[in-house]
């Protein structure tokens, strides 16, 4: 599935990833972890083609499709989807149109019909009703005056009615109540499918525990610096990411 | 290979101003140049009555004496007024009886522009199709209007200007000049005496006109200025939506549009007026050419609880200087002004409203949109004041401004003057960039980048574009998208 090799990216002439390689294959859930400041943030803009983030070497593909390629509309419409860490709010845009007119411009990018106005209520019901969002909250505009948990379940709502078939979740737990990232990580787990794949980022073990994944990875420095179970998780958590910021 | 042809061509065509089109007709010009036997000539090519001829003269030797005003934040170099033609008409011995005997080629301009002039066109429409009647200014002279008949079966009068001087004086001389008189500014004034054409309507007591009302401005000539003068009256209980549209051809040199627009309302009516100003902005790149939009308009709430309501969405003209106004004398009598002001290129809008109130329990309500891009500059004035026997007026302004890349200006400059202690006024205003995060967040979702710019920019000015009548609001949302295409680096 989403296949990394020897990323290398810098933000304002400063290089951040340092040759990063990753697997991730299909039906996988990876997490990323490690310390501030290790590039967590700019894997995931790297991936989405955040313009200020500038690739200069490696290459990272989609099912072998070279992402890097294209533009940040042709990687959604591919199903590359990132739930952001700070959700923008869109002033006078309710959040059901926003997330029809995004979905009606993936299915002409990809050249299926858009999709009928009965049939995408209907969408929005089922997971609105799943991720317990009254459905007053999505005439409104999107994210504005929304609470920190409201926008993240927000993220999650848009997740499941684009339906992607790559996940990125940025800190998807930061500015959650115990109640809320329940909810959440309810709504991501319902998404995992044996032809979809996951990159979890985090800078707790926490969400983990909700969120279980495959394998773990410590981005540090601008590379993986190790790879591991669940456990590594753990003892991350034990023994802070110390050992792995001084070896970079 | 055809699909990316047709983006092309699609994306070409946006990016050019759409009514810049030149249409070769044969017209008849007044000399070149202002002075009184132009004024004379003018009048007369009108068939005028003597005391039309007399109010023009009385307002010209006034204009005389008066300056250009130079308060507002627009800049061009002063204008020549001798180096313009003052009226301008298509070629006809008299106002054409009926749509057959309307010049093919003006009608063809108005289909290209799709505007309705054929009854029969509207009427084999769609069941339910909206329908609103039209009349058609080209140049100095009103070339049809439309349902006439029709309207004057419930006695509305829906005449050019021209007509109602004829026809209708006694309504023309209680009226005219009754809500911005004669000497109200230096382009009021040169209005006043060199006006060509224009709209009247009067809409009599307790009858709510059947449809919505609508004058379409087309500049064509080169070198000349459009004057229209436009006359609406509202008796007690009636009520009636108008709206306006203008375009005008692209050309190198600045044309002046310099109209006048007086509302009358009396006791429990209600004028809604809207306008989509749409006239040709200049080159983007260099600046060269386009309209100088220099407008008066005011309506005159003289009954009690009567309503006033400006709707503008202005995306076109070199420069915009405009303030569609309210007074507010009746008791109760309520103002409304909700405005879209675009501004890309290098336009300049310095535009806003007043809202005078006079009688008690007055209340006035301003929702301003402001989207600069380009370089061009962008500023609301607006003057809120309650005088000493408005006890108990309200008023709410808001006033947003929308900033799309570095090189743009946003201006907000409100005036406040409570002249009594019972009076509430708010003013919320804001100025915020169209960021690059909501783009990426909104491209992320799978917008592209123009269609990431529309969303956010229809989202901005939706306040405003519902209070446009259903059938413009589509058309006002697409000239908005079109106004910004290519705004974004």
């Amino acid at each position: 599935m989403l296949h990394i090799e020897n990323l290398r990216a810098e933000v304002d002439g400063k290089e951040i990833l340092k040759g990063l390689s990753l697997d991730v294959p299909a039906g996988e859930v990876h997490a990323i972890m490690g310390p501030n400041g290790a590039g967590k943030s700019t894997l995931s803009y790297v991936l989405t083609g955040r313009s200020g983030y500038d690739v200069t070497g490696g290459t990272a593909t989609l099912d072998g499709e070279d992402l890097l390629a294209l533009d940040p509309s042709e990687r959604a419409a591919k199903g590359v989807f990132l739930s952001f860490q700070y959700p923008l709010e869109i002033p006078g845009v309710p959040a059901l149109t926003f997330i029809r007119t995004s979905m009606n411009a993936q299915r002409k990018a990809r050249g299926e019909a858009e999709i009928t106005a009965p049939a995408f209520l209907k969408l929005a019901r089922e997971h609105a009703a799943a991720l317990k969002i009254d459905f007053e909250m999505l005439k409104r505009a999107l994210n504005v005056g929304f609470s920190g948990g409201e926008k993240k379940r927000m993220e999650i709502f848009q997740m499941a009615m684009l339906a992607p078939r790559f996940l990125i979740l940025d800190e998807t737990d930061s500015g959650l109540d115990i109640d809320a990232l329940k909810i959440v990580s309810e709504g991501v787990n319902a998404m995992r499918s044996p032809d979809r794949g996951m990159l979890v980022i985090t800078h707790y073990q926490r969400l983990l525990d909700y969120i279980k994944p495959d394998k773990v990875h410590v981005l540090a420095g601008g590379r993986i610096a190790a790879t591991g179970g669940p456990d590594l998780a753990l003892e991350l958590e034990r023994e802070g990411y110390d050992k792995y910021a001084r070896a970079a | 290979m055809a699909a990316v042809k047709q983006t092309i061509e699609h994306v070409e065509s946006l990016e050019k101003y759409q009514h810049g089109f030149v249409t070769d007709i044969a017209q008849d010009f007044a000399p070149k140049g202002l002075n009184a036997d132009i004024v004379r000539f003018i009048s007369a090519k009108k068939d005028e009555p003597e005391w039309m001829l007399a109010w023009r003269l009385d307002a010209f030797e006034r204009w005389l004496a008066m300056d250009e005003p130079e308060w507002a934040k627009v800049h061009f170099p002063r204008i020549d007024y001798q180096d313009s033609y003052y009226y301008a008409a298509p070629s006809q011995k008299k106002g054409p009886a009926s749509l057959d005997e309307v010049d093919p080629e003006i009608l063809a301009v108005y289909e290209k522009l799709g505007i309705p002039l054929k009854e029969q066109a509207v009427l084999a429409g769609v069941e339910g199709a909206p329908r609103y009647a039209v009349d058609a200014v080209f140049d100095s002279v009103s070339v049809v209007t439309t349902f006439k008949k029709e309207l004057a079966q419930v006695g509305v009068i829906f005449c050019s200007m021209s007509e109602a001087i004829r026809e209708h004086p006694e309504l023309v001389k209680k009226y005219l000049g009754s809500v911005v008189p004669v000497s109200d500014n230096y382009y009021a004034c040169l209005n006043a005496a060199v006006f060509s054409d224009g709209s009247f309507v009067y809409v009599p007591p307790g009858v709510r006109c059947p449809m919505e009302l609508s004058t379409y401005f087309r500049i064509n000539a080169e070198n000349s200025g459009q004057f229209e003068r436009t006359l609406i009256i509202a008796d007690k209980g009636s009520y009636v939506s108008y709206l306006e549209g203008c375009t005008a051809p692209m050309r190198d040199e600045n044309q002046l549009h310099a109209a006048v627009v007086e509302l009358v309302v009396m006791d429990d009516a209600e004028i809604k007026y809207s306008t989509v100003q749409n006239w040709y902005p200049g080159d983007p790149v260099t600046g060269k050419g386009g309209i100088y939009n220099f407008v008066t308009k005011r309506a005159d709430c003289r009954g009690d609880r009567s309503k006033v309501s400006w709707t503008q969405v202005e995306t076109g003209s070199a420069i915009t200087w405009k303030y569609p106004s309210c007074i507010l004398r009746g008791e109760g009598s309520v103002g409304e002004f909700y405005s879209i002001a675009i501004t890309n290129g290098r336009q300049q809008a310095d535009t806003g409203t007043k809202m005078i109130h006079l009688g008690a329990n007055t209340r006035s309500r301003v929702i301003s949109k402001g989207i600069s891009a380009g370089k061009s500059s962008n500023t609301y004035r607006g003057l809120v004041s309650a005088h000493p026997k408005a006890k108990g007026a309200r008023n709410f302004t808001q006033c947003d401004s929308l900033l799309i890349g570095k090189t743009c200006a946003a201006h907000t400059v409100p005036y406040i003057e409570a002249r009594n202690g019972s009076c509430v006024f708010e003013h919320e205003a804001t100025t915020t960039k169209l960021s690059e995060d909501q783009l990426f967040y909104a491209m992320q979702r799978g917008l592209s980048q123009e269609e990431a710019v529309q969303l956010l920019v229809n989202g901005f000015v939706k306040d405003v574009l519902q209070e446009l009548p259903m059938e413009f609001a589509v058309e006002a949302q697409k000239l908005v998208a079109i106004s910004l295409e290519g705004s974004v680096g």
